[in-house]
């Protein structure tokens, strides 16, 4: 399971403080593990994650999808429990599981009845530190990962679009490569390798532990310390930086494939929460996107979609709570009898708007409407809240970040949105790709 | 009018954790059913309006109910797309529609303060029942809805649930995608679609579903507008019955993928269904249970062959497919669906062992609260039990017919209700000769 972007809205509203006031509970043990707690008292049930401060981000040339990987190894077998068995105990238990690995973390996470608690931490805290990689294990799972690939990726012309756009957009950023890794980095892993990337990230003071749900946040911080306070720190070797080289002029490229419909990509270089010089700039861009694709009454779908019926599908898409500078997004679809070029020049000219136009105070609060009500509707979500926390809290900007975002967005500006787009959205900094469909042919034989 | 459980005691429940669910339920002055779960930690509330006209009631025109649903936010009343969609973002609402093969349902999410609700509640119920289905607006989401249909000819995943649809369901409504096919949505017109909507848009054959933060008199007032505007008309005639397919050869489509897709089933049950329990939980072993299943151990675990394998029995009013879905490299087809099917065949002959029923149904009892810990699987499941008729106990008897089930019953059952030489297997991939397979350096 990956995740690569994920909206990440968090809560609190003057109008709706009775919802407001559940705070996240924090403590750190000795070893360094950071446990935070928020308690939600509406079914007895319990979320808990843990956050690994590694994903695809971290790897070097050759090793790539090794974090992935190795979040499938965590389930084949440690010195205590043989392969297989963590998902028996947790099922017989009564609990849903399952991991994913971004480019930024990676996580694990168990759902369940809120009396099983101890039944997750027991589990979770022996594969922390005693993984055991059998080469056998490794041999049938690497298949599982080719299939995996193969379904996400190789047979869905978007999705390997995707992946050669990025490898073009980015020099030497490690947002270059996908999550799950090149083919003939996949083929290639030794037991070695993955061995040294374990023992290299996974520690309890790399981790952080989440846990929401109907539990009493002190009784959490003891079980935390009981199954997990014996494990022992690392030491961490700082990570390299490779920091992306700036970028001198347009990117372009076309991409040839069986597929029915052509489309659009473009990207350009654009800051994050956290690397802006000015943080401001990234709640920014974040309204930008909303004006342009936070609904159907946002520019996107208004004008291209409905209005000038160039695109069938129009969006826009800036992850904020990426650890490295990223690509704000804007991909489309063309309406039948469009081509590329044209959706391109229609595209460009609503950056060109946003750079010489004040956005509309009637936009500028709608997005803002929406920010505020998504913050409540997410919190029907245990497993959603979960995740803003672990997020934010494993790429660095440290949880209470995440209760600031409403707070941020409510603050920005018209002027703040025209003042991004002219510095960020700029043609230099831009890439695109053409994908052009190359002919399919399907028949049907009884066999 | 029938009121299951008193308000009192039902704001007692909400206020402290439990995995029990009271459900009020009545009827409009115009005879709609209602159900309302009042839940108050959030100041939010789901609103769901369901119609039995979901892709079973296109009849020749498939595609017919799902593109009506995508045109009522295009025009209602004095307002266009744009203003409609204003009127909701500008107070936070999120309006969505679409169909099942049984159902349409329009739903709206919404905060409870006064003045958004009261907004994003007259929205809907224009939407609802003034829908203007203008000609430019057909026009144009004829043509997305055209293009989208393209776009599935990239997918082999789509292109085996359409082909293994159409086996199991011949000229049954049940047998075509909800989403229509090129041929049919091509002569699609306002007319048509305004057709459509006058039959099945009606009070007689919606039903409105609340969960969230309102008082029952609220919730009352809030059924009662959502439909004034429909007329009463009436029920559509009840769906034909099933007919289980002929024995029939394995099915392929050749498709230029890295991987086939598999699909092996039958229709099986409905949701009244008196073997229901006794089919999911005997499922839930052989492929319903994520990354503990027999099929999931046999097909990836022990031999590496996919990533997903699951099985699962979709229950509708009518028996729904029994589905067993896995994809593998091509050049592994043969022995997956090998594998599947021996899998399939042990455990519709030898049923399951009792220390395997007894991890499932620890599973599936210890995890029962998590089923509805969400307002939007409270709202689900008030939709499928007011649809489907089933008592409003649903969820409070649930636990204990789990517990019912036994070895025997499972076996008994799985072999009466899966005729094994009936089963329809589609296949959707590249067929791999022994030469390229060695070329590709297929292990």
């Amino acid at each position: 399971m990956k995740f690569k972007s994920l909206l990440i809205l968090p809560f609190c509203l003057p109008f709706l403080a009775h919802s407001a006031d559940v705070k996240v509970q924090e403590q750190v043990l000795t070893n360094g593990l950071k446990v935070l707690v928020k308690e939600d008292h509406r079914s007895p049930v319990v979320v808990s994650q843990v956050w690994y401060k590694v994903g695809s981000s971290y790897e070097p040339g050759g090793i790539t999808g090794s974090s992935h990987m190795l979040e499938h190894m965590m389930f084949k077998g440690t010195d205590k429990h043989p392969a297989g068995e963590f998902s028996r105990i947790i099922a017989e238990n009564g609990g849903d599981e399952n991991a994913f690995t971004g480019r930024d973390y990676t996580a694990y996470f168990q759902t369940m009845e809120k009396s099983r608690l101890p039944v997750s931490f027991e589990l979770e805290a022996d594969r922390m530190r005693g993984l055991h990689l059998l080469p056998e294990e490794l041999v049938k799972e690497l298949e599982v990962v080719h299939e995996e690939r193969r379904m996400r990726t190789d047979d869905k012309p978007r999705a390997k679009t995707e992946e050669h756009f990025m490898a073009m957009a980015f020099s030497n950023s490690p947002y270059k490569h996908p999550v799950i890794g090149w083919p003939a980095d996949i083929e290639n892993y030794k037991v070695a390798d993955l061995q040294a990337w374990y023992q290299r990230w996974y520690a309890p003071n790399n981790a952080t532990l989440v846990v929401i749900g109907d539990v009493q946040a002190a009784e959490v911080f003891t079980l935390a310390q009981q199954y997990f306070g014996e494990l022992k720190a690392s030491e961490l070797t700082p990570l390299k930086p490779q920091t992306e080289i700036v970028q001198l002029g347009e990117r372009r490229m076309t991409i040839k494939l069986p597929a029915q419909l052509p489309y659009l990509m473009m990207g350009y270089k654009v800051p994050t929460l956290k690397n802006a010089v000015n943080p401001d700039e990234a709640y920014a861009l974040e309204v930008l996107a909303g004006v342009l694709d936070g609904g159907n009454s946002a520019r996107l779908s208004s004008k291209l979609v409905r209005g000038k019926q160039l695109a069938v599908t129009a969006s826009a898409a800036y992850d904020l709570t990426a650890r490295l500078p990223e690509l704000f997004m804007l991909e489309a679809t063309p309406a039948k009898g469009k081509k590329l070029p044209e959706l391109e020049r229609a595209l460009k000219n609503e950056v060109v708007l946003l750079q010489n136009t004040l956005i509309s105070t009637a936009e500028l609060e709608r997005v803002k409407a929406q920010v505020l009500a998504q913050s409540v509707f997410e919190q029907d979500s245990m497993f959603y809240q979960g995740m803003k926390i672990g997020m934010f809290e494993t790429i660095g900007l440290g949880w209470k970040k995440a209760d600031e975002y409403v707070d941020k967005i409510n603050h920005v500006t018209a002027e703040q949105v025209q003042a991004v787009a002219n510095k960020y959205l700029l043609d230099d900094q831009l890439s695109i790709a053409y994908m052009e469909p190359q002919g399919m042919a399907n028949k049907t034989t009884g066999q | 009018m029938m009121i299951k459980i008193l308000g009192l005691l039902l704001l007692v429940i909400t206020q402290t954790a439990s995995a029990k669910v009271s459900i009020d339920h009545w009827q409009t002055s115009q005879g709609s059913p209602v159900y309302f779960i009042q839940t108050t930690g959030l100041p939010m509330v789901d609103v769901q309006v369901v119609f039995d006209a979901g892709s079973a009631r296109d009849a020749e025109q498939y595609g017919i109910a799902s593109f009506t649903t995508t045109l009522l936010d295009t025009g209602a009343g004095a307002w266009n797309a744009d203003t409609i969609a204003q009127r909701l973002e500008s107070v936070g609402a999120q309006l969505s529609a679409g169909v099942s093969t049984d159902m349409a349902t329009v739903s709206l999410r919404s905060l409870t303060e006064p003045k958004l609700l009261n907004s994003a509640l007259e929205t809907l119920q224009t939407v609802l029942s003034k829908p203007r289905f203008a000609e430019a607006d057909v026009k144009r989401d004829l043509s997305r809805t055209l293009a989208g249909l393209k776009q599935r000819e990239e997918s082999p995943a789509a292109q085996a649930d359409i082909a293994f649809n159409k086996a199991l369901y011949g000229n049954h409504p049940y047998a075509h995608d909800s989403d229509g096919d090129l041929k049919t949505v091509s002569g699609f017109t306002a007319a048509k679609v305004r057709a459509f909507y006058q039959q099945h848009y009606v009070a007689a054959n919606a039903m409105v579903v609340m969960v969230g933060n309102l008082e029952k008199p609220q919730a009352t007032q809030i059924a009662e507008q959502l439909l004034a505007g429909l007329p009463v008309g009436q029920k559509p005639a009840p769906l034909e019955d099933v007919v289980l397919p002929k024995k029939t050869p394995l099915q392929h489509i050749e498709f230029p993928s890295s991987q086939t897709h598999v699909l092996v089933g039958l229709p099986v049950s409905f949701r009244n269904d008196p073997d229901y329990f006794t089919l999911y939980v005997g499922n839930h072993i052989l492929g319903g249970s994520g990354l503990v299943s027999k099929l999931f151990n046999e097909i990836r675990e022990k031999r590496g062959l996919a990533y997903s394998a699951s099985s699962h029995f979709a229950a509708y009013l009518k028996p729904g497919p029994f589905e067993i879905g896995l994809q593998t490299r091509n050049e592994k087809t043969n022995e997956a669906l090998q594998v599947l099917n021996q899998t399939l065949v042990d455990f519709i002959n030898n049923g399951p062992t009792e220390a395997e029923l007894k991890a499932s149904k620890q599973n599936i009892t210890g995890g029962f609260a998590m089923r509805f810990d969400t307002n939007k699987e409270l709202a689900g499941y008030a939709a499928m039990m007011g649809f489907y008729h089933l008592p409003l106990d649903y969820l409070d008897t649930f636990t204990q017919k789990i517990e019912q089930v036994s070895v025997a019953n499972i076996k008994e059952t799985f072999k009466r209700r899966l005729p094994i030489d009936l089963l329809q297997t589609v296949t959707v991939g590249q067929t791999v000769t022994q030469a390229t397979a060695v070329k590709t350096g297929a292990k």
